[in-house]
């Protein structure tokens, strides 16, 4: 199976954030990187499918110089090679940008499956999978929690809201976008991050790849959010009182 | 279309050892943690989740020795390749550099007692073979340590003989058939005792010739004792070693028979450096939990953290860590730049590696003195800023201050490294390998002058120039005394060890100076200058206190006077607001709840 994952750098979770003078986006210089979260887990899962049915992962990456420190993480975990499309503008572009530039550089080449997190940890978007399975003309499932190879195609739990799951049958070649927390991801072991030294990771422009670089949204203000107060009172006897108070932290509060 | 490399590394001058007493380095000459390269950091991210993941939750089992805990944690270090580091490919290591190996320390010397027992087999457990062992006993060992198939231990100490090594009394003599030695005599102290494989055992070859040889615990007459009773690092075994007539096949006698101190006191310099980054480690979690513990805790109606005497706490618990750690990685990079381009390949590589080494033994011992220290001020601090809970098991500080204990005193005790210091530094220079006559005749030349040359310029001028004046000071009293005791100098310990403290205290703040003079000249660590501010007058305040010392042991009447008064104008300063200082580096530590810089 060739598997393409697509991995997204971004700021640190633990980093320190300040909003940037042009009030666009955080001050970058303060930020520490990492693999986008749910991008840590569509990589385990590509490596599992490739030491169960063979083949090669490929990590690609869109983004500014510092992103090949993510693939190379990527190499170090297991990925056969990578590929960078380089431009500084990726770090704060839309999803349908970025799904050009990785459909452009995934469609170069014989793919099977392509992998991607389900969302990034910065902007949140969540489409930049589905965006990217369009371009590339590919069935695709989000949401995915497990993924097992059947008949030449692909049977996949989706997690759908309130505890339902949905169970998929669907051909290859296909793209998947993975929920995170699925797999208990692997180190990086040393020996890994040897092997890394002499893994190929090639680098392309999105010029090169003639990447359209429009940007069809644009952030046009960033601010932290109010903090507010309120009160409701639940009425009712208690045990009423009770089933809406749980009502309101499942749904409306997403405590439990 | 183009290849990215993974980026070189920041090239670092190899001064010779001791130098920098006698130098004045540029920032770029000097390797900083802000120089690690990409693979060092990643090495230390996976080190770091090694032991936040597989080990943090069991600590309560390690601690009360469950058995197969500890094999269990360092088969899984294994793994990952954590014992593997400095071990040649060829007998499936992966051949790294020594600063990746500090990393590693660092991040495991957050639990002292696995940070003991993987030091003992990866470190002095397997680096005797890996320096030492004939390409047969390699072949034979060392893939299956690097597995920890095998768990080895370093058996050097006896009860009547620890500092004094080489009066052990454990003999070795080679038996009729001239195929084996016998081995007979009890070994005390070994850590991993209780569940090491493979014993690296010194002994004398008839009672005179100080020997290595790997013995193997399955054999005849190898017996370990109970474990002993510790005061720390309860998690890690230490008994004793009985061997009675255990038969060694010739082939594992380690090196040749004679030279037995030789590998026992090389594998110690590289031991000492990694006891250092193991403490800069250690030092770093309880500022972490002694911050976090300050931000919480409330009395009279504020947050502890408020406190000007806690935050002075955290603020020289930082500064020291900082300077601590920027020691230990100046020191490692320096033995990396001496060994650009090595390769296990190359013949006489073992000797290569062990000079690059032993060139730096003066600061493996200050990185082993300084480290230990600190990490017992920083562990005592944080006992302190928890008030009586740091008192209570409940705390992880309460475990970490009886665990730091035993740091100032194996691999050889804080004194013995004191002495080693000002010992080696006396030998280089007698052997021409560093000029300490020549600066120090240079020097006495500018203070017959009157004036001292002042060293400054960069972005801390003030401390730039205290840590010249120092290090001119350290070099006056060093001469007094030699010009007083000649090579009877390191009989008169006293004063041996103050000029042990004033290179110490030299070469720790000026690490620490260049470390952030490199940093801002990169657009960084503006912030650190607060932490140079710190350390440098701390530092004139030690060096001024030894050199009185020296002063008062080593000079009389006239020439007292004229020495007190050269020491006086050396380590004179003016004082900086120190409070101030220390209440900026506690706010982002506190911010933080970790050390962060
Ligand atoms: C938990 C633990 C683990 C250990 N692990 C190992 C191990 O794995 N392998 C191993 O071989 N050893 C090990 N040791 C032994 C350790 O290295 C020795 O304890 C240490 O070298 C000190 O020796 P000693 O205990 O005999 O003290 P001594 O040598 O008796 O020293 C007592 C005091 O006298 C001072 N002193 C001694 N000589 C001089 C001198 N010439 N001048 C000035 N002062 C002096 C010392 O500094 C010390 O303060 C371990 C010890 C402990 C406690």
């Amino acid at each position: 199976m060739n598997i393409f994952v697509c991995l997204k750098q971004v700021g640190a979770r633990d980093s320190a954030l300040r909003i940037a003078v042009d009030r666009k986006w955080v001050e970058d210089e303060d930020l520490n990187f990492e693999m986008n979260e749910p991008d840590a887990f569509a990589l385990e899962e590509g490596l599992r499918l490739k030491e169960k049915h063979g083949g090669e992962v490929v990590a690609v990456s869109a983004g500014p110089a510092r992103a090949a420190s993510t693939i190379r993480e990527a190499l170090a975990k297991g990925a056969d090679r990578g590929i960078l499309i380089e431009d500084d503008r990726f770090a704060q572009a839309d999803a349908l940008c970025i799904a050009r530039a990785l459909a452009a550089a995934v469609g170069r080449e014989a793919h099977d499956l392509v992998l991607t997190g389900l969302q990034s940890d910065d902007f949140g978007f969540g489409q930049t999978g589905v965006i990217m399975a369009e371009l590339l003309n590919l069935p695709h499932a989000t949401i995915v929690m497990q993924v097992q190879a059947e008949d030449g195609g692909l049977r996949v739990k989706r997690e759908l809201e309130a505890g339902w799951f949905q169970n998929v049958s669907m051909p290859l070649p296909a793209l998947l976008t993975i929920q995170s927390g699925i797999n208990k991801v692997r180190y990086a072991t040393l020996m890994g991050i040897k092997r890394a030294r002499k893994k190929p990771l090639v680098t392309h422009t999105a010029g090169e790849l003639g990447i359209d670089m429009a940007a069809s949204q644009t952030v046009r203000r960033l601010y932290l959010p109010h903090k507010t107060k309120q009160t409701q009172f639940i009425t009712g006897s208690g045990k009423e009182a009770a089933a809406a108070l749980l009502e309101k932290l499942k749904f409306e509060a997403r405590a439990l | 279309m183009s290849t990215i490399v993974a980026p070189l590394e920041a090239s670092v001058a190899a001064p010779s050892g001791g130098s920098f007493l006698i130098d004045d380095p540029s920032p770029e000459q000097i390797f900083t943690p802000e120089d690690f390269s990409e693979e060092q950091r990643r090495t230390g991210a996976t080190a770091d989740r090694f032991m936040s993941e597989e080990v943090a939750p069991v600590i309560p089992d390690y601690e009360r020795k469950a058995p197969g805990v500890a094999r269990g944690l360092v088969e899984k270090a294994a793994e990952i390749g954590l014992p593997a580091v400095l071990v040649p490919e060829q007998y499936d290591g992966l051949e790294m550099d020594v600063t990746t190996q500090m990393v590693v320390n660092e991040s495991v010397g957050r639990y002292a007692s696995f940070s003991t027992t993987y030091g003992a087999h990866a470190g002095i457990g397997t680096l005797p073979l890996v320096f030492f062992g004939t390409e047969e006993q390699k072949r034979k060992y060392l893939p299956k340590l690097v597995t920890a198939e095998l768990l080895g231990a370093y058996c050097l100490s006896e009860p009547q003989a620890g500092s004094d090594a080489l009066a052990s009394l454990t003999r070795a003599e080679l038996a009729p058939d001239g195929r084996h030695y016998l081995l007979n005599g009890q070994k005390m102290w070994i850590s991993n005792g209780g569940w090491a494989d493979l014993f690296t055992v010194f002994a004398k070859v008839d009672g005179e010739k100080f020997s290595a040889f790997l013995v193997e615990r399955s054999w005849e007459g190898v017996r370990p004792g109970a474990e002993e009773h510790k005061m720390g690092i309860h998690g890690s075994s230490t008994t004793a070693l009985y061997l009675d007539n255990v038969k060694v096949p010739v082939e594992n006698l380690l090196g040749e028979v004679g030279r037995g101190h030789v590998i026992a006191f090389n594998v110690l310099n590289l031991g000492r450096l990694k006891l250092g980054s193991s403490c800069a480690g250690g030092a770093k979690s309880v500022i972490a939990d002694a911050a976090r513990y300050a931000n919480q805790r409330k009395a009279f109606g504020r947050p502890i953290a408020d406190f000007g005497a806690i935050r002075q706490k955290l603020a020289d618990m930082t500064a020291k860590t900082f300077a601590g750690e920027s020691l230990v990685y100046r020191t490692s990079g320096m033995i990396d730049a001496r060994l650009e381009g090595f390769s296990w390949d190359a013949p006489g590589a073992a000797k290569t590696a062990l000079k690059a080494i032993e060139e730096y033994a003066v600061e493996c011992s200050i990185a082993k003195v300084y480290l230990s220290e600190i990490l017992d001020f920083a562990a005592d601090e944080a006992v302190q800023i928890h008030g009586g809970y740091g008192f209570h098991r409940d705390y992880a500080v309460e475990r970490s201050y009886r665990d730091s204990r035993i740091n100032r005193i194996f691999e050889g005790t804080n004194e013995i490294n004191r002495l080693l210091i000002t010992g080696m530094l006396l030998k280089r220079a007698s052997q021409e390998r560093l000029d300490l006559q020549g600066a120090i005749r240079n020097l006495m030349f500018e203070l017959a002058g009157g004036r001292v040359a002042r060293s400054s310029g960069g972005p801390f001028p003030v401390q730039r120039d205290m840590v010249g004046r120092a290090k001119k000071a350290t070099l006056a009293m060093a001469g007094l005394a030699y010009r007083k005791f000649g090579a009877r100098l390191e009989e008169q310990q006293e004063v041996a060890a103050a000029i042990a403290d004033m290179a110490i205290e030299t070469y720790a703040a000026e690490s620490a100076m260049l470390r952030a003079e490199k940093a801002s000249a990169a657009g960084r660590g503006e912030t650190t200058g607060d932490i140079v501010t710190v350390l440098a007058q701390a530092m004139m305040c030690a060096v001024g206190g030894r050199a009185a010392l020296i002063a008062g042991a080593c000079a009389e009447g006239g020439e007292l006077e004229q020495y007190s008064k050269m020491s006086a104008k050396l380590t004179r300063f003016t004082p900086a607001n120190l409070p101030a200082a220390r209440d900026r580096i506690a706010a982002r530590v506190l911010a933080a709840e970790k050390y962060v810089f």
